[in-house]
C-alpha cells in the first residue's frame, strides 16, 4: 500500500519559546488531565516542543514532587508519565473511597501470566510445557482483564494463537517497560537454593 | 498405611495449599490449590527437605501418588495433568530401579533419568518465582491510586478494543437478523478478498469506520460471516486497529497512522 501520510508530528517550530517554568507547568497539568499515562512523545506533540527539553522538565518535576514528599508522585508506567497518590496514603484513600483491594489472581493466573511475560509471543502448548499443567481458564481470566492480548498465529504445525502482555498488564504492575521486569535469570538463585 | 487416610484433615478454603507432614507416615493435607503437578512436586521435595539435583525418587513418588489417591477418595477430579506426572515419576522410579547397560557405560555417562525432570523443576521454579514477583507487584500498585474519573475521559479515551468486543458485537447483530424476515432471492457471491478489499477502501478513505454501521449494511448470514472473517483479517495485517471511544462503546475500525519517529 503507497501511502502517502502527512506528519501531523514533524518539525513544527513553536511560535514562542516559552520559559522552563511555564513548560513545567504545562507538563504538570496534561499529566494530571490525561487519563492514561502521557508518553514523552504526545507531551512533545501537544506543547510543540522538542522530546529532549520535554524528558528534562519531566524529570525535574519527577524530582520536585520527590522532594516535596507530599502526598503524590510521578511515576513512568507503560511508557508514559502518571501522578497518582504515594502507597504511604492508601489507606486515607481507600477509607475516602470506600474500596477494597480488587480480588487478586490466582495462582495459576499469575503463574500463567508469568510464563507469557517472559516468554511472548507464546503459544499454550509451550505455556503447558513449562507450566506442567493445562492453562486454558487462566488464559480466557487473563484475556477478559485485558492483561494479555493475541498476537497472531505461530507459523507452525496447526498455527497455534500466540500470546503477548497488554499495555493493561504493565499499568496494572506498574511497569514501565517490558524491560523493567527483572531478568527471568534472577530467579535462577532463588530455584536453585532448594535443599 | 491406607487407614490413615481417614485423619487429615481439610481446608477447602484456604487460599494455598499445604501438606503439613507431621511425621514420615502421616500426612495432614490442607487441600487447596497447587498450581499443577509440578507446584506439588517441588512441595513435597521441599518437605523432605531433599536435594533438587538429586530427588529420592521412591520417597517423592510414594507422597505424590498419596496426594493423588486422597484426591479421588475425595471425589476431587484430578487432573489430567496430575496423573501425566504420576506416570513420569513411575517411569523414572523403574529406570533407576534397572541395573545399568554394561555395554553402554563406557559410551557415555549413563544419562540420569532424573534429569529432565530436575531441568522441567528448575525452569518452572523461575516462573512461580516471577509469579511471585508479580503478586507483590499488584499489592503495591493496589496502593497507588491515580486522579478519579473525570467527565472528559468518556469523550476522549481510545480503549483499544478486542477480538473479543468484536465477538460480541457480532453476537448482536446476528441476534438482530435472525428477527428479520428475508426473502433471499439470488445468491450474491462475494468472495473474502473482494470484502477485504471493499472494507480496506472504505477504511483508508475514510480513516476510520464504524463496525457496527458496517456490518449493518449487509443482509445474508453468509455476507456477515464474510464481513466479520474481513475485519479479523485486516485487523491482523495490522494496517488498522479496533478502538472504542469509551469502554462498551462502539467499535471502530481506524487506520492506523504511520509512527513518525
Amino acid at each position: 500500500m503507497a501511502e502517502t501520510q502527512t506528519d501531523a508530528a514533524g518539525t513544527a517550530p513553536a511560535k514562542e519559546p516559552r520559559d522552563v517554568a511555564e513548560l513545567s507547568r504545562a507538563v504538570e497539568a496534561l499529566i494530571f488531565v490525561a487519563d492514561e499515562p502521557i508518553s514523552t512523545k504526545l507531551l512533545a506533540e501537544v506543547l510543540e516542543e522538542d522530546r529532549e527539553l520535554i524528558v528534562s522538565v519531566v524529570e525535574e518535576l519527577v524530582a520536585s514532587y520527590e522532594d516535596r514528599s507530599g502526598g503524590l508522585q510521578i511515576r513512568e508506567i507503560a511508557g508514559g508519565w502518571q501522578i497518582s497518590t504515594r502507597t504511604e496514603c492508601h489507606e486515607d484513600v481507600r477509607r475516602l473511597l470506600k474500596t477494597r483491594p480488587s480480588a487478586k489472581l490466582s495462582l495459576a493466573s499469575l503463574e500463567t501470566l508469568a510464563v507469557i511475560a517472559y516468554k511472548q509471543p507464546v503459544t499454550v502448548p509451550e505455556i503447558l510445557e513449562i507450566r506442567g499443567v493445562q492453562s486454558a481458564s487462566a488464559i480466557k481470566t487473563l484475556l477478559e482483564k485485558r492483561l494479555i492480548i493475541t498476537k497472531g498465529h505461530k507459523e507452525t504445525v496447526g498455527r497455534p494463537m500466540q500470546y503477548g502482555t497488554s499495555k493493561e498488564f504493565l499499568i496494572h504492575f506498574g511497569l514501565k517497560d517490558l524491560a523493567d521486569l527483572p531478568s527471568i535469570e534472577d530467579f535462577e538463585d532463588i530455584a536453585g537454593s532448594i535443599g | 498405611m491406607q487407614s490413615e487416610l481417614e485423619q487429615y484433615t481439610f481446608d477447602f478454603h484456604s487460599e494455598t495449599a499445604e501438606i503439613v507432614a507431621e511425621s514420615h507416615d502421616e500426612l495432614k493435607i490442607k487441600l487447596g490449590e497447587f498450581a499443577g503437578p509440578l507446584d506439588l512436586l517441588l512441595y513435597l521435595i521441599r518437605q523432605e527437605q531433599a536435594n533438587i539435583f538429586d530427588i529420592p525418587i521412591a520417597t517423592i513418588t510414594d507422597e505424590y501418588l498419596k496426594y493423588i489417591r486422597l484426591m479421588k477418595r475425595l471425589d476431587i477430579s484430578v487432573a489430567a495433568d496430575f496423573l501425566v506426572m504420576a506416570a513420569t515419576l513411575i517411569e523414572i522410579k523403574s529406570k533407576m530401579l534397572l541395573p545399568r547397560d554394561p555395554l553402554a557405560v563406557e559410551e557415555e555417562e549413563m544419562d540420569d533419568p532424573r534429569r529432565e525432570l530436575v531441568d522441567r523443576l528448575l525452569e518452572y521454579e523461575k516462573f512461580k518465582a516471577a509469579a511471585e514477583m508479580l503478586y507483590e507487584k499488584t499489592t503495591i500498585e493496589q496502593a497507588v491510586f491515580p486522579r478519579g474519573k473525570i467527565e472528559s475521559d468518556d469523550n476522549n479515551a481510545e480503549v483499544s478494543a478486542t477480538v473479543f468486543d468484536l465477538l460480541t458485537v457480532f453476537e448482536k447483530i446476528l441476534a438482530r437478523h435472525k428477527e428479520e424476515v428475508t426473502m433471499e432471492i439470488h445468491r450474491e457471491e462475494i468472495s473474502l478478498a473482494d470484502m477485504i478489499r471493499s472494507l480496506r477502501d472504505r477504511i483508508f478513505a475514510a480513516g476510520e469506520l464504524n463496525i457496527v454501521d458496517f456490518f449493518a449494511e449487509l443482509h445474508t448470514r453468509r455476507e456477515l460471516v464474510t464481513a466479520f472473517v474481513a475485519v479479523l483479517e485486516i485487523v491482523r495485517t495490522e494496517s488498522v486497529k479496533l478502538m472504542q471511544r469509551k469502554t462498551f462503546g462502539d467499535i471502530i475500525l481506524k487506520k492506523v497512522q504511520e509512527q513518525s519517529g
